[in-house]
């Protein structure tokens, strides 16, 4: 049976609509009137025990309110969802012992206390055993080296390293099912690293299924071979992250930094030309010319520096997106191109 | 239920975290007071009474005295908008993901905060109160003690009571702030923290002594001013004790009700 199943998965909100202004609020006393705003409309899914799976989609897409009707905070208007056997909505303490949702803007830990008294709550509330609280506890903070850390307070503790405590937090009472909203989101490069390859070894050691939102592509990359592309509440894709990459990401963003600020005018009139921003300027070259390409510009021109990256995560969504709007144009010339 | 002893365990040893201004704030606390008596002495002087509304002057001043400890049990500080604003905020939801139950969490909690409070601030109280001993009614009978103590306990249970239930409003209505700050301005009146409400005209007094408010501090500090007979003051505490339970179940009532509202509309 698998971990999570979800079927025809819908969710209405009803929005309070406020007109504008003095009289708008004053109206609003009276009648009020709401908007339905339809934020998950008919996802189904199944993610296996063990898996990890990347859920992406622009803001608004509905992510986090499908992260919310799994882990039972609000309930769906309508279709089926399982996890573990459990419904979510019921709120089971037996199944509430099963899962965490860790949200990158939401704490959990008692600011003024160090993070190991929160333990210790996290250690009462889920009744852990005490042997097994000291090996998960001790095997956490090795993993993501906050021993020292642990009888600071954790208001004196800086971004990453709360959100390390955060993330042990979370995996105390050994979790079978881990949902992370933007685990990472403002950390920088080094702790979203050691977040990264904690989630990695951790899903293997134990075979958590994890499912997991983020901004960084870099987080889905290395942490899911299969994603959930949603937009508007619906499901696009389910499949593979490397079948989304090839067919819509098929191109390279080079950037040139030319020596002294002159550009040659013939390479910023370029019909791939992204941006010009002197002394730079971004080009997007088809992944499989974009080597040729670049070493043919550094022979030809005084560059004094050259970047080539993955084009971002949300504009290859983007054009996943436009493409099933039937505005294919960009989805299009990227095909061309490649 | 081992789980909320840890959480009492951790909330004193989170409020021994700011225990270095705690000395000095809990002598400001009675400096207001001392306007209020000057007042009253004024009052007193001008009317030329012995008596207003039914206490000596001494008893006015040990009265407002009495006050401060009933309210050190039954004044809940930012119960009410600390439960809103988790609703509002959605820190509800942690409580919500993990085996425990929320309001059961926040009594521990208020339990634990109480404790220190009133331990730390016997030391000060002690002191003002020695201060004041002309003013203050004689040492309490053994009874009279009790009785105290069994009044304060139920004033913080009631004040938890009430306090929760207007913060629980919260899962109707998005902004309730100023509706509390409307809301404690009344409990300050009519709870009788402003002033005895014995002073109150007998047509309003009858009204007033029927809502729980009384029972959070007018009452409880009459007992401890040793004013009630022991008969009136058993009744005081069985009138209490049945406000505390109708104010727990319309509490649960309100929670659940909210929670299905919550889940229903956005978390």
């Amino acid at each position: 049976m698998a971990a999570i199943s979800v079927r025809q998965l819908k969710k209405v909100y009803k929005v309070h609509q406020k007109g504008q202004g003095l009289t708008g609020s004053i109206k609003s006393l009276f009648r009020r009137q709401y908007k339905h705003v339809q934020a998950v409309d008919g996802v189904s899914f199944e993610v296996e025990e063990g898996e990890m799976v990347g859920f992406l989609g622009p803001n608004g897409a509905g992510k986090t309110t499908t992260l919310k009707i799994l882990s039972g905070l609000i309930y769906p208007t309508e279709g089926e969802v399982q996890v573990l056997g459990f419904i979510p909505s019921r709120r089971d303490n037996a199944y509430r012992r099963q899962f965490a949702l860790l949200m990158g803007q939401k704490n959990q830990l008692w600011w003024d206390l160090p993070a190991v008294e929160s333990f210790r709550l996290h250690k009462e509330i889920y009744s852990i055993e005490d042997a097994k609280f000291e090996r998960v506890q001790g095997e956490l903070t090795e993993l993501l080296d906050v021993r020292d850390l642990l009888h600071q307070p954790v208001r004196e503790l800086s971004l990453g390293e709360r959100m390390k405590m955060e993330l042990i937090a979370a995996l105390l009472h050994s979790p079978s099912i881990l949902f992370l909203d933007e685990p990472t989101i403002g950390l920088d490069v080094v702790a979203q690293t050691s977040i990264r390859k904690c989630l990695r070894e951790y899903n293997e050691r134990r075979k958590v299924t994890i499912l997991l939102t983020s901004h960084y592509m870099q987080d889905i990359e290395s942490l899911c071979e299969r994603v959930l592309v949603i937009n508007d509440g619906k499901l696009i894709h389910d499949g593979l992250l490397a079948d989304i990459l090839d067919r819509l990401a098929g191109y390279k963003v080079l950037t040139l930094r030319f020596q002294n600020g002159r550009m040659p005018e013939e390479l910023t009139q370029r019909a791939d030309v992204v941006e010009v921003r002197p002394p730079q300027v971004t080009l997007r070259l088809p992944k499989s010319t974009a080597a040729k390409e670049a070493s043919r510009l550094l022979a030809r021109y005084d560059i004094s520096d050259l970047s080539v990256e993955d084009p971002p995560i949300e504009e290859v969504i983007a054009q996943m997106f436009r493409a099933r709007d039937g505005m294919a144009e960009s989805v299009v010339r990227t095909r061309d191109l490649s | 239920m081992k789980k909320y002893w840890v959480v009492f365990r951790i909330a004193l040893s989170e409020r021994l975290v700011y225990r270095a201004d705690f000395f000095i704030s809990t002598f400001l606390r009675f400096i207001p007071i001392i306007t209020t008596i000057l007042l009253w002495k004024a009052i007193f002087d001008g009317s030329g009474k012995a008596q207003v509304g039914g206490l000596a002057y001494s008893q006015m001043v040990s009265y407002y005295l009495l006050v401060m400890v009933v309210r050190a049990f039954g004044s809940m500080p930012r119960l009410a908008t600390g439960i809103s604003t988790d609703i509002r905020d959605g820190e509800l939801r942690k409580y919500l993901l993990q085996p425990i139950d929320y309001l059961t969490y926040l009594v521990t909690l208020r339990i634990a905060h109480k404790l220190v409070y009133i331990v730390m601030a016997a030391g000060p109280y002690s002191i003002v109160f020695w201060l004041c001993r002309d003013y203050m009614p004689g040492w309490p009978s053994g009874v009279n003690a009790v009785l105290s103590v069994v009044t304060l306990v139920l004033a913080l249970c009631l004040g938890f009571g009430i306090n929760a239930l207007i913060g629980l409003m919260g899962f109707w209505f998005l902004e309730v702030a100023s509706f509390i700050h409307v809301f404690m301005t009344a409990q300050y009146f009519l709870s009788g923290h402003m002033f005895p409400l014995g002073l109150l005209p007998d047509g309003v007094q009858q009204w007033v002594l029927l809502l729980p408010f009384a029972y959070e501090t007018y009452y409880p500090t009459m007992i401890m001013l040793q004013r009630l007979e022991t008969g009136e003051a058993l009744r005081v505490i069985a009138v209490q004790f049945v406000w505390v339970c109708v104010l727990f179940v319309a509490g649960r009532v309100a929670w659940n009700r909210g929670l299905r509202r919550y889940a229903a509309f956005g978390g």
